[in-house]
């Protein structure tokens, strides 16, 4: 079993009243409930913590792509991405990714990649997800029916670019280009691993199974929900004849650990309140533009996550709805050992998306739940799917003697105005609060 | 009528509405919403003209949407199917998207229109006056959008919503269909250039306008006047964008008097 330690970004203090104010948290939210001098401390804390993750143990780092979003604020993750290169030495880079057919041209997407892959030492997993329907459609202002085209042609032509030999043309529908030659390349050969990063599409399991892609479903539903997209998954590989390898599934689950499951309700339940009830209010009408879901994902019955009826179904919930349901993971480690090990199971998913920053949650209780996690759950799981090989993560081939080492960090009196940052851990602390 | 009306070998199979036999030849273009299963509005011009109006490839049965990426793929789509019916010269009348269309149909080939009958036509993005987001509307905000009068009974059947599961899949469905087919002329902003080729339209042009039309509000008409020569706009009374629901006899003898005279 891997596990993979995803943050989301969230802006920790939209008002209290949000949901009764506003329409959406995606796509028209007010620009005026956004302080950037908040924001400031925000990444630092998110970085601290994605880089305390990598130094308990976690198998990679995730990030992912949103856009006019007030729980995802990582309009570019290569940014973050490039960010903890230089600042973790283990855990792989998992983008998660970025939205290719908004890239203009795509092989940009194919650069930066490859520039973390190399700057990294090999350790990017590359994310090419379509996009939510509020990023791709509303946000950056995609034609809804031929977006999924779009994204079809760029996956060609970045894997193309990754690939070649030579210089080459590539006369696409959407991309036009005369001199394909990408400098860098990767630095894991061919290209890195890749994952796709889906919400229900039926189209994306196929996709997945056809280029031996791993596949992502980054849920906010928990597993019992999720089980319904996973057992489609999983139909689609055994229909086409291909090894149901738990590793080429990963699933986002949001976990939390507390010393009992009394503690992990006082501890956790406002922030779980605060992520399902004010992040995740999304105005109906941005959640599936016309022609974003084709006709087939729409006939076979998968729910969206946001929007009426999503909103429907958590409406009311209580911690103990969202621990009975399966939203959330959450307790003792022994609860979490024994929850988590049965809904991995049950979904026969290898790649663990574990999401422990959710909603407000401030720096000293995400490092306590990570911390936690690591020591007191990750250890016991880490035997589950041990006969089955990961052939979606990096071979992390590098020797040692060629990994290069940052220098040290140094900074003055002066450049910090005044004070001195004694190590990223103790100024976390001190960053906590707004 | 409905019938079959096949194009280019197959290409394209579309379901036809025909009302009347005699009289000039009408091609009808729809708006985003697509034809209703049938149309009162052109039952009435069928008595005057000979009307034929096409479900849009992607609409209803009509196939062949894949063909269609942009303006210059659906005006030819335009042409093509009137040689096809043998009308290479007609009075084009267009509704909404329809008008936008049929405005670049008559542009594109000033011998298409004989005259062009523009209804609340899209085309133009006026800064200012931003047109609302119809893709991103919920069903209960589209009736005030749309209509002058939400609760008149023509604007609360066409927001309906089927309490019969299967019959709601349809209706989504096929919601989904046409406004994802209406995108690749309308989002995210409804202007693909008519305003460089406007010019060119040489045909005798009515617009109409509902004078309280909240969608593409009657400011937008100036961005048509000022460019066709030969253009002349008449509001009409108590009608927002779907004029033909709400003020079917004035729309009505409007056009039939600009076709006529």
């Amino acid at each position: 079993m891997k596990f993979t330690w995803f943050h989301l970004m969230p802006y920790r203090f939209l008002p209290e009243d949000f949901k009764e104010k506003y329409r959406s948290v995606w796509v028209d939210i007010p620009r005026d409930l956004y302080d950037p001098k908040v924001g400031h401390r925000l990444y630092n804390d998110y970085l601290d913590q994605l880089e305390y993750a990598d130094s308990m143990g976690f198998d990679g780092l995730g990030v992912n792509e949103h856009h006019q979003n007030a729980y995802g604020l990582m309009p570019s993750p290569n940014i973050m991405a490039a960010a903890l290169t230089r600042r973790t030495r283990n855990a792989n880079l998992v983008v998660l990714g970025n939205s290719i057919a908004l890239y203009n041209p795509p092989i940009r997407v194919a650069e930066e990649f490859a520039m973390l892959d190399v700057i990294s030492g090999g350790r990017l997993i590359a994310g090419f997800p379509v996009g939510t329907s509020m990023d791709t459609n509303f946000c950056y202002g995609e034609v809804p029916a031929t977006i999924r085209e779009k994204y079809y042609e760029a996956h060609d032509l970045i894997l193309k670019a990754w690939k070649a030999k030579d210089v080459f043309s590539f006369n696409g529908k959407y991309t036009k280009l005369r001199y394909v030659n990408l400098w860098p390349k990767p630095l894991q050969q061919p290209h890195p691993p890749i994952w796709i990063p889906g919400g229900g599409s039926v189209e994306t399991y196929d996709f997945c199974a056809d280029h031996d892609y791993q596949y992502s479903f980054l849920s906010y539903f928990g597993y019992i929900a999720g089980k319904k997209v996973a057992d489609g998954y999983w139909e689609v590989m055994a229909k086409k004849n291909k090894e149901l390898n738990p590793y080429s599934l990963g699933f986002a689950q949001v976990v939390a650990v507390a010393e009992t499951d009394e503690q992990a309700e006082k501890d956790y339940a406002a922030h779980m309140d605060y992520f399902y009830n004010r992040c995740l209010h999304v105005y109906n009408g941005f959640a599936d533009a016309p022609g974003y879901r084709t006709v087939k994902t729409i006939k076979a019955g998968v729910l969206g996550q946001v929007g009426d009826q999503a909103a429907l179904r958590r409406e009311g919930l209580k911690w103990k709805d969202f621990i009975d349901q399966g939203y959330v993971i959450a307790g003792s480690p022994k609860t979490v050992r024994e929850r988590l090990r049965e809904a991995m199971k049950s979904l026969n998913c290898g790649h663990l998306m574990i999401l422990q920053q959710i909603g407000s949650m401030p720096p000293e209780l995400v490092r306590k739940s990570t911390s936690l996690f690591a020591t007191e759950v990750m250890p016991h799981m880490r035997d589950l799917w041990s006969n089955f090989e990961d052939r979606w993560s990096p071979k992390r081939d590098l020797p040692q003697a060629d990994f290069a080492m940052p220098g040290p960090v140094y900074f003055d009196k002066r450049e910090t105005n005044g004070t001195v940052r004694a190590s990223a851990s103790a100024s976390a602390e001190v960053r906590s609060a707004k | 009528m409905n019938t079959t009306q096949k194009l280019l070998g197959g290409k394209f199979s579309l379901e036809m509405q025909t009302y009347g036999s005699s009289g000039e030849p009408l091609l009808f273009i729809h708006g985003a919403g697509g034809l209703m299963p049938v149309e009162p509005f052109l039952e009435e011009l069928g008595k005057t003209f000979k009307v034929y109006a096409p479900q849009f490839p992607g609409y209803a049965e009509s196939t062949g949407n894949e063909h269609i990426d942009d303006i210059a793929d659906a005006v030819l789509f335009f042409h093509e199917l009137m040689d096809e019916l043998k009308i290479p010269t007609a009075n084009i009348v267009g509704h909404s998207m329809g008008g936008m269309l049929a405005a670049e149909v008559a542009a594109f080939d000033v011998h298409r229109a004989k005259k062009l009958v523009l209804i609340a036509p899209a085309g133009f993005w006026i800064d200012e006056v931003p047109i609302p987001d119809l893709f991103a509307a919920q069903l209960t905000e589209i009736a005030p959008m749309l209509f002058h009068d939400p609760n008149s009974p023509a604007a609360q059947m066409m927001t309906a919503i089927p309490s019969d599961f299967k019959a709601l899949e349809t209706m989504y469905v096929e919601r989904v269909k046409r406004f994802a087919t209406a995108s690749k002329f309308l989002w995210p902003i409804p202007d693909r250039g008519l305003k460089k080729r406007a010019y060119r339209i040489q045909a005798p042009t009515l617009l109409l306008w509902g004078d309280d039309d909240k969608l593409i509000p009657p400011v937008y008409a100036k961005e048509f006047t000022s460019r066709i020569k030969n253009c002349k706009l008449e509001l009409i009374k108590n009608a927002g964008h779907m004029v033909m629901y709400e003020q079917q006899e004035a729309l009505v003898s409007a056009i039939r008097k600009f076709l006529k005279g």
